[in-house]
């Protein structure tokens, strides 16, 4: 398996393809968090001191923050890294050659989606770690230790949507044993997961719920529409991100009568957590069922090519 | 000699097609096996089971001594396999090629290298080895290819059409590229193929399959004789002269099954050596005789006559 492994690790970075994404993101993560940190720098006085750091990744500049825009490019990572995998060995009609070595049928699928995985792991530490050094010089001062665990809780949960991603274009290539159709199968559920759902989750309340007029029906017609968005992934981690980066982002969500009487204070850390542990859970789970299919299949397929 | 690759009742069955039907076969150690078919007769769908890439619906393979469905980790390691159209990852070179194999199937450092470079060499590529395979042209993969059989150092090679699409020049070099191998290491060889000269002349054994069954295994003559049998002789005619009429008066002569033109000349199937009397029967008509010859059954006849009948 760590053959496997090495070989695959060694493909994606020096793959083109890899390094060109990685490049663009590089960039763009650069031009977004200099723009922001040079807003924060003008209204020095207006930024909450308990997380200015945090401020720098969530800063709506435009169109999107720092952190919404790492969570737009993970789908692609995961989906470039991960449309070939299986699809790629038939169309070079590889698989059967390596698989009438003496190896298991399984420590292939295994290396390879592992070397994904690790492949993400360390694209995401990195840009963790400029952008703590980009963070510091640009404000001056080091984030505080609360700070360092959001946002390393916040890369641990990129790498984890990430890796759905990852493991769902695998399932893709399984199925699909043609490279582009895996491809284009991946990006159709990107698309759906980011734009139709969002779309779906604004109709469907008023449809089930045309007129509110009790406080009730107006939760009810709120949650269905949060239902409906939770269905994608997509909103899942976003709704982590911005719980996990802003510590006072629960307020926000919550409706006007469940505000009053709540403390507009931002949350510890530990309560944080707590409000996106379902998410984090659901993702994993996820995660684990893109998997454990492809898994299951790749097992029982006959190799031909 | 003992049985390398033993099948027995060996089947095959996808949904309502069936691929492999009750398959006996065996290979000895140390012989080239023509594994003999027209394409889809089911000679990869065999090899597939030989190797436990796939699960036979019925029968058992012994390959080396292991059940390839239950062991094949014991099979894989002992069978070097040449997939028909073997692939290579592209952007890596022969060489890299190559030690990712070695290293798949466990061998140590220095005596992988050590491997990788001597077998390049002695399939003829030592000197594009650190090219990438891209680059390489058809024959040079398919000699790659053989090259990555040996690494693991195999008792049994198992070679899925190993000169479709080369020019016949490169075909003969993979050819006793193959031969070579089987005289230097004792290897046992399962050749699966469609073209019939290439078993015709190196394999001593033989087995035609025809639309997933055996319908006959043997050494040429063997074969040949099996055919002969009931249709006597066959014998190629060529005159010179006005020949009018000369076709029913061959066809009147007694113990000739059938005559039909054929090029400048006939083409006669026969019970019994006829020629004397055919030759008696040219000079009565004033003919001057060109030819006549018995023509021996070629393995292509005997291959058709076995395709046609199944």
């Amino acid at each position: 398996m760590e053959t496997v492994f090495w070989k695959e690790m060694r493909d994606h970075f020096s793959s083109w393809r890899f390094i060109l994404l990685v490049s663009i993101i590089l960039l763009a993560g650069f031009g977004f968090t200099l723009w922001s940190g040079q807003t924060i720098k003008d209204a020095a006085s207006d930024a909450p001191t308990e997380y200015v750091f945090l401020l720098l990744l969530t800063l709506e500049r435009a169109i999107f923050s720092v952190a919404t825009f790492l969570g737009f490019v993970g789908p692609f990572v995961g989906i470039i890294l991960g449309f070939d995998m299986i699809s790629g060995e038939y169309a070079r009609g590889t698989l059967s050659r390596v698989l009438s070595q003496p190896i298991y049928r399984d420590s292939l699928i295994n290396g390879k989606f592992l070397a994904g995985l690790a492949t993400i792991a360390v694209l995401w530490f990195s840009i963790l770690f400029i952008f703590l050094g980009l963070g510091t010089s640009l404000m001056g001062f080091p984030p505080n230790a609360e700070e360092l665990w959001r946002l390393l809780i916040f890369t641990l949960v990129g790498i984890v949507y990430v890796s759905f991603w990852l493991a769902l274009a695998m399932l893709f290539s399984l199925l699909f044993q043609r490279t582009i159709t895996a491809a284009l199968a991946a990006l159709a559920a990107w698309l759906f997961l980011t734009l139709f759902i969002p779309i779906l989750a604004q109709a469907l309340p008023v449809l089930i719920v045309p007129t509110p007029s009790t406080p009730e029906q107006q939760a009810l017609q709120f949650n269905i529409e949060r239902m409906t968005n939770r269905v994608s992934p997509v909103y899942i981690y976003s709704e982590i991100v911005r719980n996990l980066l802003n510590p006072r982002a629960h307020l926000i969500q919550m409706m006007s009568e469940q505000v009053s009487g709540v403390l507009a204070t931002p949350l510890s850390l530990g309560q944080s957590l707590l409000l996106v542990w379902p998410q984090v859970c659901t993702l994993l789970a996820l995660l684990a069922i893109c998997f454990g299919i492809s898994y299951i299949k790749f097992m029982r397929d006959e190799i031909r090519a | 000699m003992s049985t390398i690759i033993e099948t027995h009742g060996l089947t095959k069955r996808y949904r309502d097609k069936l691929a492999v039907n009750e398959l006996d076969l065996e290979v000895e150690d140390g012989e080239i096996f023509g594994f003999l078919g027209p394409n889809g007769a089911g000679k990869t769908t065999t090899i597939l089971m030989l190797l436990g890439l796939t699960e036979p619906t019925a029968g058992r393979a012994t390959v080396c001594g292991f059940d390839p469905t239950r062991q094949p980790l014991e099979v894989k390691r002992r069978v070097g396999y040449l997939p028909e159209n073997p692939g290579f990852y592209d952007d890596m070179s022969g060489w890299e090629n190559l030690y990712y194999i070695a290293k798949l199937n466990r061998i140590p450092d220095p005596e992988a290298r050590r491997r990788v470079k001597r077998l390049l060499e002695q399939v003829g590529l030592g000197e594009d080895g650190e090219r990438p395979v891209r680059e390489y042209s058809r024959g040079m993969k398919q000699r790659l290819g053989i090259a990555e059989v040996l690494v693991k150092e195999p008792r049994v090679l198992i070679l899925d059409e190993p000169t479709l699409g080369i020019d016949p020049d490169g075909a003969v070099r993979i050819l006793e590229l193959i031969n070579n191998l089987r005289q230097e290491h004792g290897l046992a060889i399962l050749l699966s193929t469609h073209l019939l000269h290439q078993v015709q002349g190196m394999c001593s054994r033989i087995g035609i399959i025809v639309r997933g069954r055996l319908i006959a295994k043997g050494n040429l003559t063997e074969l040949g004789s099996a055919i002969t049998k009931d249709a006597g002789i066959t014998l190629s005619l060529e005159v010179s002269g006005p020949a009018d009429g000369l076709q029913r008066d061959l066809r009147a002569l007694n113990g000739v099954i059938d005559a039909e033109p054929r090029g400048r000349g006939w083409f006669l199937r026969c019970s019994r050596d006829v020629r004397p009397e055919l030759v008696s029967l040219i000079t009565q008509k004033g003919l001057t005789l060109l030819q006549l010859k018995s023509e021996e059954l070629t393995l292509e006849e005997i291959y058709l006559k076995y395709f046609r009948e199944a």
